[in-house]
């Protein structure tokens, strides 16, 4: 028994449980702040295989930026319980079983017939970094914008029109809408200058 | 299980403890002394006396705070969500004070009885079987240098949002409500000015290490700091103001304390805390303080460096807690000076002001960077 395993049985049970509550949980809240912790122990999973960056970034992206607003929405929404149970797809829940199992069968597999000793990145010029600075931020920069650098400026385009379609979305006016509110505008207007000269 | 207690590993942890108590303890003196200072310079500067009663000058008040705290009644009011509302403070602190194992305290420095502590260990696990070799005749004032320190303080920090928004929703009450969600935006939108204004720093360094960052810095007498060092300076005092800036908002205080506006929201998400609930909530404010502005040291002015810290080690810790000192007197006297912001302001200053000044200055750092170093 060595350290990192009391280590790594500590997180993995602190993440199995935060995931069960997740589900099991009635009130929304509840699951997202389960969910909140699941993220976390992954990010300290994570740290102790030495992967630095993604666990920060796990914290960073995941638990910091995307749950906020998960949790904002709950709570301006004030959603106190699930208010209604999805009961139209009974059949859906005898269809959860078995796709676990394929799930299960498909993880066992890959834990049993794959190759899972870490592969050193191939660093900038060529030579094999040492493992225990697999994940270290250098490490993943040089590997993203020198062997990778196409997938990582296609994903930053793809993010970045994803901001601009959500931006349009959001500011969208229909034209007619805009006409209308126009011409009702000008007619007050006219109105109101034809009252003054009636006043007058 | 011998091989447990024999591991190098257990070693580590058990160092690490021993560091982050030390380190937690000296934390929370620096906090309690930060209220009463600050207190005693409101005072002064709204030309009253303050808290002088306890002890000599008032020096033992926070303990008897402390105290205070610690008797008063804990109301926990009927309408909240119990789990929720004993919850938050919790969040809020934790992460507050997981960023202390980070702080880059001072350079390595010879402990005094350093030899005589280590033969006393090796004794000690001599007596169970154990081999315990530990060096102690240099100790380094941090905890732990990790690759991504910077990432680490800001994923810390970013947590604490958590604490907030669920104490103001837990509360069950309209004032904590606003407190909370107007807290929670007000963290994310200057969040995004804070960590891209230190970029220019991290073009300069070339890490996210947080010692690394300070080891950089060395020379000149002690004075070849970010903020001096040619030609990076102009980025880098750019980033600064920034950074600083967004810090004093992010910690939510004067002039960017609108969740607790207490002419508005009576005293913002923890308006139903009551005493150790509400000082946990307290701590926490000030441990966030300590934390932007030993990132303000670290990043811009030279961490632990200074004049005579490579003959003396020990003064390196004494520049760092004396530039901390200033920032955090720099808190106060903003407090007791400026009036505070109105909300919409504060969204136009930092959405149209300090983001775009930040990702300008990135360009101009770059630029720099590439040109020059």
């Amino acid at each position: 028994m060595e350290f990192s395993h009391i280590l790594f049985l500590g997180l993995a049970a602190l993440a199995v449980v935060a995931a069960f509550n997740v589900i099991l949980q009635r009130n929304p809240i509840y699951s997202a702040i389960g969910l909140i912790v699941v993220l976390c122990s992954l990010a300290a999973l994570f740290l102790t295989l030495s992967a630095q960056f993604i666990a920060a970034m796990q914290i960073i992206v995941y638990a910091g930026a995307i749950m906020v607003l998960f949790v904002f929405v709950i709570m301006l929404l004030n959603v106190r319980a699930e208010e209604t149970r999805i009961d139209k797809q009974k059949y859906l829940k005898w269809l959860a079983a078995p796709l676990f199992l394929a799930l299960l069968a498909e993880v066992m597999a890959v834990v049993r017939y794959v190759d899972l000793t870490p592969q050193p990145l191939p660093s900038a010029n060529g030579a094999a970094a040492p493992q225990d600075v697999l994940g270290t931020v250098e490490n993943i920069a040089n590997g993203m914008f020198t062997n990778y650098l196409i997938p990582f400026e296609a994903a930053s385009v793809l993010i970045l029109m994803a901001i601009v379609g959500s931006m349009l979305l959001a500011r969208r006016e229909r034209k007619e809408d805009v006409e209308r509110i126009e011409k009702a505008l000008v007619a007050q207007l006219e109105e109101e200058k034809f009252e003054e000269e009636v006043a007058a | 299980m011998s091989s447990l207690f024999n591991s190098i590993d257990f070693q580590y942890v058990i160092g690490a403890l021993v560091k982050i108590a030390v380190f937690w303890i000296f934390i929370m003196l620096v906090v309690a002394y930060t209220v009463y200072a600050e207190r005693r310079v409101l005072a002064v500067i709204q030309n009253r006396l303050g808290p002088n009663r306890v002890g000599w000058q008032g020096l033992l008040q926070p303990f008897a705070d402390l105290l205070k705290f610690i008797f008063k009644e804990d109301i926990i009011p009927l309408a909240v969500n119990k789990w929720l509302y004993i919850l938050a403070p919790i969040i809020v602190l934790i992460p507050a004070m997981m960023v202390l194992i980070v702080y880059p305290f001072g350079p390595d420095v010879p402990l005094p009885f350093g030899g005589v502590i280590s033969q006393t260990i090796h004794d000690l696990g001599a007596k169970f079987g154990m081999n315990w070799n530990i060096d102690l005749s240099t100790v380094s004032l941090h905890v732990t240098n990790m690759n991504v320190g910077l990432l680490y303080v800001f994923a810390m920090t970013s947590l604490g949002i958590y604490g907030i928004v669920v104490g103001g929703w837990a509360s069950n009450s309209k004032y904590s409500l606003l407190g909370g969600l107007r807290s929670s935006a007000q963290m994310i939108s200057y969040e995004l000015a804070l960590s891209l204004s230190v970029i220019a720093v991290l073009i300069q360094a070339g890490t996210l290490d947080l010692t690394k960052i300070v080891e950089r810095q060395q020379g000149w007498y002690g004075f070849k700091w970010n903020v001096f060092q040619w030609p990076m300076f102009l980025p880098c005092i750019i980033a600064f103001t920034i950074y600083l800036v967004s810090a004093i908002a992010e910690t939510n205080r004067v002039p960017f304390d609108l969740p607790e506006a207490e002419t508005e929201l009576v005293a913002g998400f923890h308006t139903e805390y009551s005493s150790l609930k509400f000082a946990l909530f307290f701590m926490a404010e000030y441990v966030n303080m300590m934390t932007v502005s030993v990132l303000a040291t670290t990043l811009f002015l030279g961490g632990w460096n200074g004049p005579g810290v490579e003959t003396y080690p020990w003064l390196g810790p004494v520049w760092f807690l004396a530039k901390v000192f200033f920032f955090l007197f720099l808190y106060i006297w903003l407090r007791g000076t400026l009036p505070r912001f109105r909300y919409d302001q504060l969204m136009n200053f930092g959405w149209k002001v300090l983001l775009p000044a930040a990702l300008f200055n990135i360009v101009l750092a770059s630029v720099i960077g590439v040109l020059f170093l």
